[in-house]
Formats: structure tokens, sequence, C-alpha cells
């Protein structure tokens, strides 16, 4: 496709064959008939003036592809076109590996997958192989799991929320977020040693328990950033540019929402009411009482579905990850947090589908067992490789600032898009 | 300038005898034109640090603070590694243009300091056209823009350069509009006349005196955010969306010259809001700036009124997110350059009424 995109300045490059605008193989073609078609203007203006696309490589190292996500986007002005994205510039081969290595073995992988969500990952894969195998859990390590893995929730939404203030030009909030993330970040480093790739979720297990200490720490966070929300709010969800730059802006509505397999996020701003963690229940998710929040129609600036309402969810969903997380450090009960696990691990013949709910939408893991000490397959199903597709169909007509807007309200993942 | 210089010459027999006199307006040019040059260029470089520091504090963080007293000689080091790295220039590029761009929007940017009066008598040329002169010639920076952009060869740089373009000389307008309301008022296009109409008290400053230039102020430095491609509409090299716009091929020295450019375009319109509407070197009591501690004090005044406004400039950008370039394109003409209109249209009123006073 690049080979064919035409050298930047139109000068030199061939005219455009009246009413041509075939798209051409892959791209989507462009959903609105221009305004003046390209007879009309050769018609008006003579030979002189010439008007043409322009094919744009975005990425892999633009700013804000987040990753080394390249979008091939077909410009009109400043209009999109058509877009496409195109993925795999990080793929990593992370479900062949799972199949060839022992079960155990291949969790630090899920890590990196979603790198910055790694603990739901884990959660996820090892909730899978443990029903594969049947191994119980004691009580107390599913809760430190929950825990662990709401924090990182946390972490990864004020992450998406600071972040996606640069997308749309607003540096300072980033930083801000940034600083309570950061106070995240060591809690995790002293439970599980690491900062972003953890490997603390454990077959039958955690690798570490919860030490009093850790507790009060976590507690005193849950509390900075209570205090600290209302600050990014003022800065972000409340400010007038913002909205100008959010609101109706990159529309997913419920149908398309649905039809294009969004989660997470980006599907509860569209006004579905679904979370993996309340209508599919996983670990002990219902035991603790939390809100969904949904971009309903209502008083909130925008419609359901547009870029503000993404935000605003993830902003909700922080709120409900420290309610959860509270509740969970009340309840802990004592005990042991390592289960009993077999040395050589065979899980019988047999297949598992879960899905849980990761902080960029519903992560599913299928595994299948032939009773071996690896799996005979094992396939992810990635949030974020289903939620940037949409972009095709959304981006189209965007301006390019709405594109950036669009893409960085999914809140992708690159890791995880490619695997 | 000229008068000095002729009184030198015709006082001196030696220098009537042996130079023409033209030489000594050469001399005296170029003297200027160094000490305007050096007084802008360290001025910006120091605007830069105080960027960097205030957005430090604005994110929470520290700021440059290690190359001399609280860092106060970042810039030189920063020129030092500009300066050191390569000069590259892409295959593709109109390599003449790519070259000669940087000079001249750096030309645009630094020449309309020339009518710009930097304390009482401190002036380095005192048009009677003053505003107007400076106006225009800083819209030559439009130009480069376009070379370097078109020049580069690149897709990004186009779309910033089109961005850049259709904002500046669309931003121009309420630019220029909305300072007209002070020249009805005053009568004049000379700044420094402007200027010593604003003696006397704080009430005598421009911005207080009528509805019509308060709301101008407004209208003005809101433009000249615009014009200066500062955020909420840095849209031209918003990095998010065009990696840096016009300027995505530039390196190293070449980089630098625009960067400098840019900073210097931040103190020239900090300094033209404090001395339009901001009372420039007044201080706001009535006394005596004609003698050599007045002028001194007043030309600290007048720095002083410029980095509020460049404070206020830094503080805007670090907090606000960035408009999109259509809704910028809406602010201008449908907002900003009908209310300019109607302040002026209210400050000639105002001048009919009370016949100037």
């Amino acid at each position: 496709m690049s080979d064919a995109a035409p050298a930047a300045r139109p000068a030199v490059v061939p005219p455009v064959t009246p009413g041509g605008m075939a798209a051409p193989g892959g791209m989507v073609a462009p959903a609105t008939a221009p305004i003046l078609e390209a007879a009309d203007l050769e018609r008006l203006v003579g030979q002189s003036l010439r008007t043409e696309e322009l094919v744009i490589n975005m990425g892999p190292q633009h700013p804000s592809t987040h990753g080394v996500l390249r979008v091939v986007i077909k410009t009109d002005g400043e209009v999109v076109t058509a877009l496409q994205p195109h993925v795999g510039n990080l793929h990593r081969c992370a479900e062949k590996i799972g199949e060839s290595l022992p079960y155990y073995q291949w969790l630090p992988y899920v890590d990196r997958m979603d790198y910055l969500a790694a603990i739901n990952n884990e959660h996820g894969a090892c909730i899978a192989i443990e029903r594969l195998g049947g191994i119980e859990v004691p009580e107390r390590a599913e809760y430190v799991r929950v825990i662990l893995a709401e924090v990182q929730r946390i972490i990864s939404h004020l992450m998406a929320v600071g972040v996606y203030g640069l997308d749309v030009g607003a540096i300072t909030p980033f930083l801000h977020t940034f600083r309570e993330r950061e106070r995240g970040l060591d809690l995790l480093d002293h439970i599980a040693g690491g900062r972003l790739l953890y490997h603390v979720i454990r077959l039958g297990g955690v690798k570490r328990d919860l030490t009093p200490d850790w507790i009060d720490e976590c507690h005193a966070f849950l509390e900075q950033i209570e205090r600290r929300l209302p600050e990014y709010n003022a800065l972000m969800l409340d400010n007038h540019i913002f909205q100008e730059r959010t609101c109706r802006i990159g529309v997913i509505d419920r149908a398309t929402a649905i039809a294009w397999g969004v989660t997470g996020p980006a599907l509860r701003a569209a006004g579905v009411d679904w979370d993996c963690r309340r209508d599919a229940p996983y670990s002990i998710y219902d035991r603790f009482p939390f809100d969904v929040p949904v971009g309903v129609p209502g008083a909130l600036p925008g419609v359901p579905g547009d870029c503000w309402r993404r935000h605003w969810v993830r902003v909700r969903e922080i709120e409900q990850s420290v309610r959860i997380v509270r509740h969970a450090l009340r309840e802990l009960p004592p005990g042991s947090v390592q289960g009993k696990v077999p040395k050589t691990f065979k899980p019988p013949k047999g297949e598992v589908y879960l899905r849980v709910e990761n902080p960029r939408g519903e992560l599913a893991y299928y595994v299948v067992s032939e009773g071996a000490d690896r799996p005979w397959r094992m396939r992810v199903r990635g949030p974020s490789f289903s939620n940037i597709a949409v972009i095709t169909q959304v981006g189209v007509g965007t301006l390019i600032a709405d594109l950036v807007a669009l893409m960085g309200s999914l809140d992708i993942v690159l890791g995880e898009v490619d695997r | 300038m000229k008068d000095y210089i002729d009184g030198l010459w015709s006082k001196h027999a030696f220098l009537q005898d042996n130079l023409p006199v033209g030489l000594g307006y050469t001399t005296g040019i170029l003297l200027a034109c160094t000490a305007v040059l050096l007084l802008v260029s360290l001025f910006a470089g120091e605007i830069v640090w105080m960027e960097r520091r205030i957005a430090g504090r604005i994110q929470a963080r520290i700021g440059p603070n290690r190359v001399g007293p609280q860092g106060l000689l970042q810039f030189l080091a920063d020129g030092l590694k500009l300066m050191a790295k390569e000069d590259i220039i892409p295959s593709g590029a109109d390599r003449m243009v790519f070259l000669i761009a940087p000079y001249i929007v750096f030309a645009g940017a630094f020449a309309a300091f020339a009518a710009m009066p930097f304390g009482y008598g401190l002036v380095p040329a005192d048009m009677n056209f003053g505003l107007f002169f400076m106006l225009s010639i800083s819209s030559i920076e439009v130009v480069g823009v376009i070379m370097a952009g078109w020049a580069s060869n690149s897709k990004w740089s186009i779309l910033g350069t089109m961005r850049e373009v259709a904002q500046m000389i669309s931003y121009e307008m309420p630019l220029a509009i909305s300072s007209l309301t002070v020249v009805v008022l005053a009568g004049t296009l000379n700044l420094t006349d402007i200027v010593q109409q604003q003696s006397g008290w704080i009430w005598s400053w421009w911005v207080f005196r009528s509805p019509a230039t308060f709301v101008g102020f407004f209208i003005f430095f809101t433009a000249a955010l615009a014009a200066l491609k500062r955020a909420p509409f840095d849209l031209p090299e918003a990095e998010s969306e065009l990696v840096a716009g016009f300027h995505t091929e530039y390196t190293g020295f070449r980089f630098a010259i625009f960067f400098l450019a840019e900073y210097a375009g931040m103190f020239f319109f900090a300094l033209l809001t404090s001395v339009l509407f901001f009372g420039g070197w007044h201080i706001g009591v009535p006394i005596d700036l004609s003698t050599g501690f007045g002028r001194a004090l007043g030309f600290l005044v007048l720095f002083g009124k410029s980095a509020a406004f460049l404070s206020i400039m830094i503080w805007i950008r670090w907090s606000l997110p960035r408009y999109r370039v259509d809704k910028v394109m809406y602010l201008c003409y449908k907002v900003l350059l009908p209310w300019s209109v109607v302040a002026v249209v209210v400050a000639a009123l105002q001048v009919l009424i009370t016949g100037g006073r």
C-alpha cells in the first residue's frame, strides 16, 4: 500500500482521475461524497488548480498511536476519508509460546501482553488454568488477588486518563496522574519486586502475602487518589476546551460497539451495561458491592459513546476500584496465600474459556488440554485488538485531530493488540 | 538617533573633514541592531528557562536548575547542544529553500523589534507609523514558515504549514483591529507617543480608559496567543497530531533558530501588550521618568510587565488542552473578529462624542 502512495509534493504527482476516490485495496471507501467532484474542479478552474488526497502513514513512530501501531490514513485536507490500522509490529508469539511451555512457565509472558495491566492478565490466566486443572486457591489468596488486580486497574486507568490529556494537547494532567501512578507502582513493587511486569499471581495463590505496613500504605494511596481525582476532572472532564475536543467526537453507538466486539470502558460508554466482574463473575468479585458506570443519555455533556464518555467511565471506574480495594482490605481473611499445586502439573483432558475484565475490556483465555504438561491450544482474546478495529468505521469522516482523540480514548496497548 | 549623529558631526570638525555622515548613520544602525539582537536573544533564552521552570512548578516537578544560578544559563547549554547536532537535510528536500527558511522566520521575528520602545528614549527607530510597521513586518514569518514546510517534503510538515498559515493570517485581523482601539483613541501610531499618553496614575493606562480598549486588550492577547502558536492554539505544531508541524524535519542549529524566533515572538507580544494597553514604562504613579534613574526604572518596569504577560502565556499553555483546527477558525472569524470591530466602532464613537479626551 505504501508503495502506491503518491509523493508528498502535490505538484509532481499525476492528477486525480475524474471522480476518482476509488479506495485502494484494503481501504474503507469514504462514507460521504466529496462536495466538489474532481471533474467539477477541472471545469471551474481549468488546469491550474488540482486537489488530491494525501496518503499518510500515521505511525509506527507517531507520538499518539500509543506504541507501534501504524494507521494508513487517506486525507482530504484534514478530513480523514479512509483509514486502515496495520498491526503486528510487536508480535511476539505469546500464544504459541504458551503452547510450548509448561503452564506455570507461561505466566510471565502473560504480563507482557498488556504490559500496563499485567496483574489483570495474570489473574485471568491463572483462573483459567486453575479451572482446567482443578486447583484450589486459599481464601486469603483470592482476596489478595482482587486487591492487587484492582490496584493495577487504578494504575492502568490513571495512565489512560493522563495520556489522554496528551492526546488532546494538555500536558500537565499527564504528569499529575503519573505522580499518583508512581505511588501505586511502588505499592506493587513492594509485593512483587517489579514495577511493570510482576509475575505475582501464581498458580494456586500469590507469590507473597500482604503485610500490615503494606495495607496502611495502600489505604494512604487510595486516599490520595480520591483527593486528586477532582483535580484531574477540573483540568480535563470539566474543562471547556476538553469538552469541545471530546464531546460528540468519535461516537461509537450501541449497535456499532456490539457489532464490532468493543468491550470495556468503550462499551459501557456506549450505554451497554456490561462488566464481566459483575455479569460473569470470576474469582470472588460477587462478594463486593460496586457500581458499573454506564454512559447513558442524560445530564452529562456529549452523547453516549463519545470520547468524553469513555474518559468519564474510566474516571468513575477508578472510584469504584478504590471502593472494591477498601472493601477487600477490610474483609481480608487470615490464612495461607498459596494452595497445593502438583510439581508436574498435568491437567486432565478438557477445555476452558474464561473471560475477565481487563482495564481495557474483556480479556478471554481459551485453554485446551490434552492431558500433557503443556496446553494443546492457548488462545487469547485481547480487548485492545477488538477495540482498535472499530476505528476503521468510526474514524472515517473525522479530522486528524479527532482521529487522535478517538484512538486515545480507546486506550489501546499495542503489546496486547499484537501479542 | 539621527539627531544625535547629526549633532556629533556638527560638533566635531575632525569628523566633518574626514568621514561622511552616512558612515555615522550606518555605524549607529549597526550598533543599535546588535544591541537589540543581543538583548532580545538573551531575553528569549531566559524566557525558555522561565517557561521550563514555571512548567516544572505546574507539573509538580523542579525544572532545570543546574546550569548557572537556578538554571539561568540553561539556554546556553541547550543552544550549545543544538549546535553540536548534525544538520540533517532530508534527501527529498528543496535544498536552497530548506536552508534559508529559518533565517526568514528569524528575520521577521527580530525586525519587529526595530520600532519597539524599550524605555523612555530607548527606541531603535522611532517611527511615526511604528505599530503599523511592527504588525506588517512580523507577518514575514508566515513566508518563512511556508518555505520551511514546503521544502521539507514531509507530509506532516505540509499539514502543519497549512494550519499555521491559515491560523496566522486569520488571527492577524483581530490582532490588528483590536490594537486599533488604542490607535483611534490615542490618535497616533507612534508607540512612544502612545506610551507617553499613559503617564500619571494607573487609570490613565489605555486598558482602563475605555470599554473599547478593555475589550480590545483581551482580544489582542488571545489573538497574540494564536499568532504565536501558543497553547491552546498550538495546532501548527500539535505534537500528538502532526509530530512537530512545519519544523518536523529540522535539526540542530536551524531548529534552534526556529525555537529562538518563537520565543522572541513571545517577548515581542508581551512587550507590545504592555506598551499598548498597560502603560509601557510608566509605573502607575505620576513621577518624572525622564531622569537617568527614571529611565532605568522605566526599562525595568516594562520588562517586569512583559514578564507578567509571559507568565500568563506560560500558565495558559501548561493548563489547557488544544483547540481543534476548525474551532480555532470559528473563534477567530465568528467571535474575535466581530467583537474587535465592535470595539473599534465604540472607540471611534467615544472620540466623536468626547473629542478624543
